[in-house]
């Protein structure tokens, strides 16, 4: 009987792949079989829209041990260590349920992490929101950030940075980006790919049950006023199971008991058998009626479609089931075999006994469709880019909206929300959240790593590619700023239905631009996530671009953080200020308006500045370094003297006076101009710093000292300065940006 | 001087008190698996900060019925030193080794930051070689630690002289505003009535070695050297 086109529909499968299916399989599938199908030639799973751009990117390097395609990526860090990290989107399920949307994103992302052999040592995430004026955006909020800490904290893996923006783009499409990443031994990395002919299939953690059934089709489609009704489809999150589980995976490759390793996460059992035994070039054979489960009655269908979470897949290496099964019951973890690694090349699956889904391996992987989708350019675009700066007034009082800027949630201390985070358990975090890139110590070397999330929508959805390339440089500047040489790149790609002409047009340009930007810098990428139908009711979200960057720090004691130090330390700009205002926080946020050119880069002066700034961190003669983001040049000189004073001292003023260029007042200090660094230097290196720009070819301008408990910027030659605050206003103003939307209790942070 | 941490499924700051007591200081330290019995070889145990089940049904409220416990009770009933840091502090109380209970933070959110903390007084192992008054920054990262007695508990706490830490500002003033989760008489950290069972919000291991500018946490761990007459590396 040939299937219903409304059930065929329900999978989310279009007419031309059920078509496609048919070919491949020669017949009609079953129910449970056209269910594997939707989930792994889900958008999701198959990564069927983005897979012909990923290409692009840069993927190799001395480093690399491990490029996109596994659970993580893999770079050497040398002494014997590798880093395993990746990051990936939990859009849908945090829109629908905050709490558990954001926990799961947690618990799969560092599932991927220690399935490779890896022990977690860091959580980033990267959040976007709609303003925080509305409720709804402030329950969202509070919800996801909430679920982060309730299992990150619980697994006892410090939550060490991140970034938020927000903006009216995200009321109806939050993004929730979550980073993780590990440690291990480099000649102990273990990967998916079940071989070994006959060797056991073992289920190993929590009991499957009947939450998120076609979580992965749900994360493929958009939004509509069905929301409410999803909400089954999103898991449930047990971060005490995956404590057990992580510290049991780890002791099973601690003890060299396993052949291949994969977690269950999105479409579960399906996706986990069918991925190992396509990277291995098997097949996989399970009986079901193993499978440990939470109610009775569960039907095949919802065994293998479940995303219940806190659930691996292992195969064993051959006689040591038992050692296995032992280190299990140590952790009063479920634990059951449930299948074995064939020759057939077939996924075929059993209940009781009973043949219940019998497909060829490769129809469900290789041969799940790749789609070139059309691209067109948008038509917003022109009116969106051709804003005429003439029209928008000079602030009267530029200190005025200096605190206007810093109070922008988007710009301000986010306390309220990482303050929620265990962020030092592990007691290897050098630099805590609040700061451009977090810094971990690896313990038993001298080496650190530096940490920074990136990407900006707003630059994003005027020019795309731009977007992307700005991405990349920010999140490795940042990290160059703390003293760290940028090694590995993760990305996730957040965008609207690709289906669509002009999201498509979006998504290729950004990944160019990534791509691009990787290639200059020369780093590559190693892991990735894409996230696409982030829209409802037709709306799509800009295009939004997160990347990643892993930094090393050779010498743990030469991190240089972004505050300033000593009073009569010198403040220098490298790099060179232009004209521009497009896109910046500032239009928005003063002048209410998201428009024009987002600020140009040359990936040639941006190289030359790393390189720089670098090589004078390395030469010990910075002694603080904060790059000019949102904001631009004046946020960033506040919040230098902001984080100058930790908890028990006193902050530190500082006196500027910037030379006279004939550019707008406005765009100098709040412009987003990219490839600058503020840096500090006592005054009897000054000589050296400039040597090093010199050599790198890196405009520099000396412009001004720390000093008092004032922040003053003034022009050569204007007398009065334009900005003239005391440091402990502006402190004041950037501490409650976010915390003064919550209620008085929480703003003292108690 | 041995240590013996204890661990229980979902303990995750145990590894950082191994940290301080193995690689810093120096000092024979073993983990101590919750379902393990044998207790006499350890001088001091350590109860680490963590998630113990979970938290779930009330912080500490199942890790009581570990097999281990019933040996730390004894243990602690013949003299020897128990420093129950967080979670540890938790399970101390449900377990009935200390007074009162944990109750979740008035801002009934989970607070992690760093505090300064008020010694009240040198009478235990772990604030033998701290001069009372002396004002210690530490960082606390818990959503349950808000204190509770009644009266009736609090006075005999204070006359007992058991209370060991209280949140203060950073010149040791004593008040509301400096008090993060709401504890009764801003306590931060209790011992029994015999001095050996010291319970404690928060995290001494997390600043012992100075990764941030600050080891003020070493203090606690020199101090029960110290009293032991042994020397740290």
């Amino acid at each position: 009987m040939p299937m219903d086109k409304e059930i065929i529909e329900q999978h989310g499968l279009s007419e031309e792949e059920y078509q496609r299916i048919l070919t491949l399989l020669g017949r009609e599938p079953n129910r449970l079989e056209l269910g594997l199908f939707s989930v792994m030639w889900s958008e999701h799973c198959s990564y069927k829209s983005s897979r012909f751009h990923l290409r692009k990117f840069p993927t190799t390097g001395e480093r690399v041990l491990q490029g996109p395609g596994e659970n993580a990526g893999a770079v050497d860090i040398g002494d014997g260590l590798a880093v395993v990290f990746k990051i990936e989107s939990h859009n849908h399920p945090s829109f629908i349920e905050p709490y558990q949307g954001a926990a799961t994103g947690v618990g799969g992302i560092l599932r991927d992490i220690f399935t490779m052999g890896a022990r977690p040592i860091a959580l980033l995430n990267s959040l976007r929101f709609g303003p925080l004026e509305s409720p709804k955006n402030r329950y969202l909020l509070e919800g996801v950030v909430a679920g982060i800490a309730g299992y990150g904290n619980c697994m006892g893996i410090p939550t060490i940075g991140g970034e938020i923006y927000f903006n009216e783009i995200y009321n109806q499409n939050p993004l929730v980006n979550v980073f993780c990443l590990g440690v291990v031994k480099k000649d102990r990395i273990f990967r998916a790919s079940a071989s070994g002919i006959g060797n056991t299939v073992i289920y190993l953690g929590s009991r499957t049950g009947r939450d998120g059934i076609h979580g992965a089709t749900m994360a493929s489609e958009g939004f509509d006023e069905s929301i409410e009704s999803r909400r089954p489809t999103v898991q449930v999150g047990d971060p005490f199971t995956e404590k057990l589980l992580l510290e049991a995976c780890l002791e099973i490759m601690k003890q060299d008991l396993v052949v291949a390793i994969q977690d269950m996460g999105a479409a579960g059992l399906s996706s986990s058998s069918v991925e190992m035994a396509g990277r291995g070039g098997t097949g996989i054979e399970m009986e079901l009626a193993r499978v440990p489960r939470r109610e009775e009655g569960m039907t095949p269908y919802e065994l293998m479609l479940s995303e219940s979470q806190e659930r691996m897949l292992l195969v064993a290496k051959p006689g040591r089931e038992d050692a296995i099964l032992a280190i299990c019951a140590k952790w009063d973890l479920d634990v059951a075999a449930i299948g074995r690694v064939t020759d057939t090349r077939r996924l075929v699956l059993k209940n009781d006994g009973r043949i219940v889904a019998d497909l060829p391996i490769p129809a469900l992987t290789d041969d799940a469709p790749v789609y070139e989708r059309p691209m067109e350019t948008p038509l917003y675009l022109d009116s969106l880019q051709g804003i005429n700066l003439d029209t928008i007034p000079q602030p009267k009082d530029f200190g005025a909206t200096l605190i206007a800027m810093l109070a922008s949630p988007t710009i301000g201390s986010k306390r309220w929300v990482y303050q929620q985070y265990d962020y030092m358990v592990r007691t290897n975090t050098v630099i805590r959240p609040g700061f451009e890139s977090g810094v971990v110590r690896i313990k038993g070397t001298r080496k650190a790593l530096a940490i920074s999330l990136d990407g900006n929508g707003a630059y994003g959805i005027l020019n795309p590619y731009r977007g992307g390339v700005i991405a990349v440089c920010e999140a490795a500047r940042n990290v160059i700023c703390a003293g760290a040489r940028p090694i590995g790149l993760t990305d996730c790609l957040n965008f609207g239905n690709p289906e669509r002409p002009d999201v498509m047009w979006q998504f290729a340009l950004s990944v160019e631009g990534i791509a691009d930007a990787c290639r200059e810098l020369a780093i590559p990428v190693v892991s990735g996530n894409v996230s696409f139908y982030n829209e409802t009711h037709g709306l799509g979200i800009y295009p939004t671009s997160i990347v990643g960057v892993v930094g090393l720090i050779e010498e743990v004691d030469r991190v240089v953080r972004p505050g300033f130090r000593d009073a009569g330390d010198r403040i220098v700009l490298l790099g060179e200020t232009k004209d521009e205002l497009g896109g910046s926080e500032y239009l928005r946020r003063i002048h209410t308006r998201e428009g024009g050119y987002p600020p140009l880069l040359d990936l040639a002066v941006e190289k030359a500045l790393h390189n720089c700034c670098l090589s004078a961190i390395e030469a010990g003669i910075i002694r603080s370094a904060h790059d000019c983001s949102e904001g631009g040049l004046a946020v960033a000189l506040a919040e230098a003297a902001i984080l100058s004073g930790p908890m028990s001292e006193s902050a530190r003023g500082a006196s500027v006076t910037l030379q006279n260029l004939p550019i707008r007042m406005d765009a100098y200090l709040f412009g987003e101009t990219q490839s600058r660094i503020v840096v500090t230097v006592s005054e009897t290196r000054l000589d050296e710093l400039e040597k090093h720009c010199a050599e790198n070819e890196v405009p520099m301008a000396v412009i001004g000292r720390v000093e008092g408990d004032r922040l003053t910027v003034g022009i050569e030659g204007w007398g009065r300065p334009l900005i003239d605050l005391p440091v402990e206003t502006i402190r004041t103003v950037w501490n409650r940006a976010v915390a003064s939307y919550f209620d008085e209790r929480e703003k003292e942070g108690r | 001087m041995r240590f013996g941490i204890i661990v229980f499924p979902g303990s995750n700051c145990d590894h950082d008190c191994y940290h301080v007591l193995k690689n810093l200081l120096g000092q024979p330290a073993d983990f101590i698996w919750h379902k393990e019995t044998h207790l006499h070889r350890f001088d001091a145990l350590i109860i680490p900060g963590g998630f113990s089940y979970g938290d779930y049904l009330r912080t500490g409220a199942i890790a009581k019925y570990s097999p281990v416990m019933k040996n730390v009770g004894d243990f602690a009933r013949a003299g020897g030193p128990v420093l129950g840091i967080c979670n540890g502090f938790q399970i101390l109380l449900e377990a009935g080794l200390l007074p009162g209970a944990m109750l979740r933070n008035r801002s009934l959110k989970f607070i992690c930051k760093n505090v300064f903390v008020r010694v009240e007084t040198a009478e235990t192992s772990f604030t033998a070689a701290i001069e009372p008054g002396r004002v210690l920054k530490l960082p606390i990262a818990h959503a349950q630690g808000n204190y509770y007695a009644d009266p009736e508990t609090l006075n005999e706490l204070k006359d007992n002289n058991q209370v060991i830490f209280r949140y203060c500002d950073k010149s040791g003033n004593i008040n509301d505003i400096e008090n993060p989760n709401g504890s009764k008489d801003s306590i931060a950290g209790i011992c029994n009535r015999s001095r050996n069972v010291l319970g404690m919000m928060p995290h001494p291991e997390r600043c012992a070695e100075g990764l941030d500018g600050n080891s003020d946490g070493r203090l606690l761990f020199q101090s029960a050297l110290d009293r032991l007459g042994l020397q740290s590396r």
